[in-house]
């Protein structure tokens, strides 16, 4: 790099740079040659209306993040953090956003291919229905899992008159609650790599005598693996953070069903130190399984 | 309408059960694919025609991936029409291969002979003997974004005939490769070919695939079939615009008297052949000699007044375009064109001996 | 900061509402923070403007009736209510939300303003509300005490123990020396009775005015240790009232025979 380039740079300037720079020095004069390319290079793909809206997006994003550091209560942090329950509720939320993210795997996969695959009728229909969680307020949600699976709905009065199964106030209601808010994350990421691989692998696997399961199995899942990975992340990070349709839903008992955003929602009502310290560990403990996740999934594709 | 000119390789006769017969019948909207194939094992033919002509829906239909309209659709006397893909004993090697990206060269074709019922350790074994015979043993353990055009073009072969299939389907199977590339995996081609037992066809838009690698050219435009026979047969007597330029000849159609074709819009040629009633008039470039002046002692019975629209240079020779009395193609060489001083415009006198003209029936 | 905020904020709204009356608007300024009783009388006549109430959810049927009757009384007056947990609401207020009353469910949610010095003047208790145990329709479970509460296989929820009727259910039970172990401690009262509305807990232990607000959805059953747990409701004008006037004639609504007549009648119980 050094040795070519040096010797011949002396003479040869005008020529590979005035092309470059012809029009900043036609507009800007002669004479200010030096700043002109440093400044080019410091700002390039930059411009100011997109950078300054940029870093106020970045600023709200991240300073609440650090009033809840600045705020937190480090002296008796320690004392808040032993307590059985903290660590009752954060057990409880990752056991209940790990089951429901592989519960969204299980069925939500299949209904991103089939959404992605196959044309039926009413197909976009259906896809603005898979997507409807997302807009519904969670708490509408969990009435509505109330009405559909609780003791007295239209599927849980079966359950329970057949099966004895019911979910609310257990912590298999939590993991609905949860699987019903975060899936359609799922579904659409999914969903959205399916469109963009190339269906002709399948088809190419068919041509070689999979059929079109084993084509999915061993083809598809692996080239949309790490479109999964990443749904995968979001589902999981929502149902983490879920609380609006599981305290409707599954209610509010400690190693139950408390999970820990229901029990940062309620120490606030009393005791807003103790909701900053447990929200902090829920921070933590998401930024850590992201990032470990991040490295291990995400550039790996 | 389809002659056979190509008598030892004649296409499964009536009552035989071997080989590939199939009339396939595909509509999808305005479009109409109406094409009737008959090949023998061990034959190879190219769907040869323009894009758009339907080659690759034809294929597509063969390997079942596109229904059937209607036609029906036989190999070696078993009835595929309604098979679904997976169990039809086709193999397929796509335009640009669609090797599985997440596995090694020798999973892909290992790929088949799992599917198929062989254990783990059997397909891998297969996969690498046919690894071997196509000379890429040292890269069975590389992914396909590793592998060059060619190595891939191979990878995906082996893994289209690991399955043992009874019809082998190449679709464009040299159009992603470079034109050097392209010269040895074609020779290579030709050779795997010409070991296949079975049938095989191969779709493709360019002429000298089609020649070089199929016993027989199937000539499709617009869906259908406008000719087929042997490739020498094909660029000696062709019969649409297309064909004439693919096979770089002047083709008219007319009405013969004897020596002497009236063309159906503009003058009349002098053939050697004497025929009657429609025939097609086919000269090849090459046979045109330019002239700036009137020529007044050429024996030359064919004379046209015309005028240059465009040159271009092809090889060391150049071809000009004309318009005039009648529309053609002339070759001739870089000195010629300069002591003509062609140029875009210039007008010009064509001649055309009678020997060099080809005349037969339509 | 938020100080100043507010009350440019009033200045601008009586400005613009009452334009002449600069004058009185700035003694009324003025005297807010001291509740000055000629001031007060003053503008008991001058009544108007917006005035902003935050008051507990379980209030909701009562005030909202109660601000129709003030609007009619005071034309040009305009009540707008912020029903919420009175955690919520106590955090708005110390949090600089403007404001002009704040009625509480409990004297503990109370204490948060007062203490922040947010009020002004002392709050007054002006209902009170018992307990009372919400059963599915027709009680099907035949419950008829706390202590059938603690029958096993019985889906009882609580409110959770921060929100003051969680707080007051579990006086009454220590009072009683029961010991129920609920299916949920629901985040506020209105969860709790949902639950029972919707026929997923069999029971929940609520305020006898939420009972009367849920209607024949549910049915309450009246228990004796609820008297244990009498909940006072605390009201007070705040001290950055925007519309200070206002805020203190609303109270002497809220308090008078007519306001306690329809408090009354949505199940309160008077002081």
């Amino acid at each position: 790099m050094t040795s070519p380039s040096s010797p011949s740079s002396p003479p040869s300037p005008p020529s590979p740079p005035d092309k470059s720079t012809a029009t900043p020095d036609a507009l800007g004069g002669g004479p200010r040659r030096r700043p002109r390319p440093v400044r080019r290079g410091g700002g390039r793909g930059a411009p100011l209306p997109l950078l300054l809206p940029a870093l106020i997006g970045l600023a709200f994003l991240i300073v609440p993040l650090i009033a809840l550091l600045v705020r937190t209560p480090w002296r008796s942090l320690p004392e808040q953090l032993t307590s059985a329950e903290v660590w009752q509720a954060l057990q409880l939320s990752l056991i209940c956003a790990t089951a429901a993210t592989g519960v969204s795997l299980v069925i939500g996969v299949p209904l991103a291919w089939l959404l992605a695959r196959v044309e039926f009728p009413g197909r976009g229909l259906v896809r603005a229905l898979v997507t409807l969680p997302l807009v519904l307020p969670p708490v509408v949600g969990g009435v509505a899992l109330l009405m559909a699976l609780g003791r007295g709905g239209i599927v849980g009065q079966w359950l329970d008159d057949w099966f004895g199964i019911t979910l609310p106030f257990t912590t298999a209601g939590v993991i609905v609650a949860e699987a019903f808010v975060a899936m359609p994350f799922l579904v659409i990421s999914v969903e959205g790599t399916l469109r963009a691989a190339d269906p002709r692998y399948e088809e190419a696997a068919t041509t070689l005598g999979a059929s079109r399961f084993t084509a999915f199995r061993r083809v598809t899942l692996p080239l949309i693996a790490p479109g999964i990975a990443a749904g995968a992340v979001l589902a999981w990070a929502r149902a983490l953070g879920e609380f609006g349709a599981t305290i409707t839903f599954a209610g509010n008992f400690p190693g139950r069903t408390q999970t820990m955003p229901l029990a940062v929602y309620l120490a606030l009502q009393s005791d807003p130190e103790a909701a900053i310290a447990l929200s902090l560990v829920l921070l933590a403990v998401s930024i850590a399984v992201l990032a470990g996740l991040r490295d291990r999934w995400m550039t790996a594709g | 309408m389809s002659e056979s000119h190509n008598a030892a390789a004649a296409p499964g006769s009536p009552g035989s059960e071997e080989g590939l017969d199939a009339r396939l019948l595909v509509e999808r909207g305005t479009f109409r694919l109406d094409v009737a194939l008959r090949v023998a094992p061990g034959e190879v033919v190219a769907l040869l025609g323009p894009n758009g002509a339907g080659k690759t829906t034809a294929l597509r239909a063969l390997a079942g991936l596109t229904p059937l309209s209607g036609g029906h659709m036989r190999l070696d006397g078993a009835e595929l029409d309604r098979t679904p893909t997976e169990s039809r004993p086709v193999g397929v090697v796509f335009q640009d291969y669609l090797l599985f990206p997440h596995l090694t060269a020798l999973d892909n074709v290992a790929f088949g002979p799992r599917c198929h019922g062989a254990t783990k350790a059997e397909a891998r074994v297969r996969a690498a003997e046919w690894l071997d015979r196509m000379g890429l043993a040292e890269h069975a353990g590389a992914k396909p974004r590793r592998l060059s055009g060619g190595q891939a073009q191979r990878v995906a072969l082996a893994r289209a005939l690991a399955t043992g299939p009874r019809l082998l389907l190449l679709d464009e199977p040299l159009a992603a490769l470079d034109a050097r590339t392209r010269l040895e995996v074609r020779a290579q081609l030709r050779r795997h070919l010409a070991d296949f037992e079975a049938v095989a066809v191969l779709v493709t838009h360019d002429p000298l695939d089609a020649m070089v690698l199929a016993d027989r050219l199937v000539v499709v435009e617009d869906g259908r079939i406008v000719q087929e026979g042997g490739p020498s047969h094909i660029a000696r007597h062709p019969r649409t615009d297309y064909i004439a330029q693919l096979v770089g000849l002047n083709l008219y159609q007319g009405r013969a008297d004897g020596h002497t074709v009236r063309l159906d819009a503009g003058p009349h040629i002098t053939t050697t052949e004497a025929l009657t009633g429609p025939v097609f008039v086919a000269f090849p470039p090459s046979a045109v000699t330019l002239h700036r002046d009137r020529p007044t002692g050429s024996s030359a019975r064919n004379l046209w007044h015309g005028r240059v629209t465009g040159l271009e240079t092809h090889g060391d020779q150049i071809r000009a375009d004309l318009t005039g009395e009648l529309p053609l193609a002339a070759d001739l060489t870089t000195v010629a064109a300069a002591e003509l001083d062609l140029h875009p415009g210039s007008e010009v006198w064509a001649t055309v001996k009678a020997t060099q003209t080809h005349a037969y029936p339509v | 900061m938020m100080t100043r905020t507010a009350r440019r904020t009033r200045r601008t709204v009586r400005v613009v509402a009452t334009g002449a009356a600069a004058l009185l608007a700035l003694s009324a300024c003025s005297s807010s923070a001291t509740s000055d009783p000629s001031a007060s009388a003053a503008s008991s006549d001058e009544i108007s403007g917006p005035v902003t109430v935050f008051a507990a959810a379980s209030l909701k049927e009562s005030f909202t009736t109660l601000g129709k009757r003030f609007e009619e009384e005071h034309p040009g007056a305009k009540v707008t209510f912020s029903f919420g947990g009175s955690d919520s609401l106590a955090a708005s207020i110390t949090g600089g939300a403007p404001a002009d009353v704040f009625a509480s469910a409990s004297p503990r949610t109370m204490a948060i303003v007062t203490d922040a010095g947010d009020a002004s003047g002392t709050p007054a208790t002006f209902v009170r509300n018992q307990l009372e145990i919400a059963t599915l329709p027709g009680n099907p479970d035949r419950i008829s005490s706390l202590a059938d509460l603690t029958r096993s296989g019985l889906k009882v929820v609580l409110c959770d123990e921060e929100v003051p009727c969680g707080a007051a259910a579990r006086k009454a039970l220590e009072a009683s020396g029961l010991k129920l172990t609920p299916v949920s401690y629901e985040q506020d009262v209105n969860a709790a009775l949902t639950k029972v509305e919707l026929k997923e807990a069999d029971a929940a232990v609520v305020y006898k005015t939420d009972v009367k607000a849920a209607g024949d959805k549910v049915e309450g059953v009246d228990f004796p240790e609820s008297s244990e747990a009498i909940n006072d409701y605390p009201i007070v004008a705040l001290k950055e009232a925007p519309n200070a006037g206002a805020a203190k004639a609303f109270i002497e609504l809220v308090r008078s025979a007519e306001g306690q007549k329809v408090l009354t009648g949505d199940g309160f119980l008077q002081p």
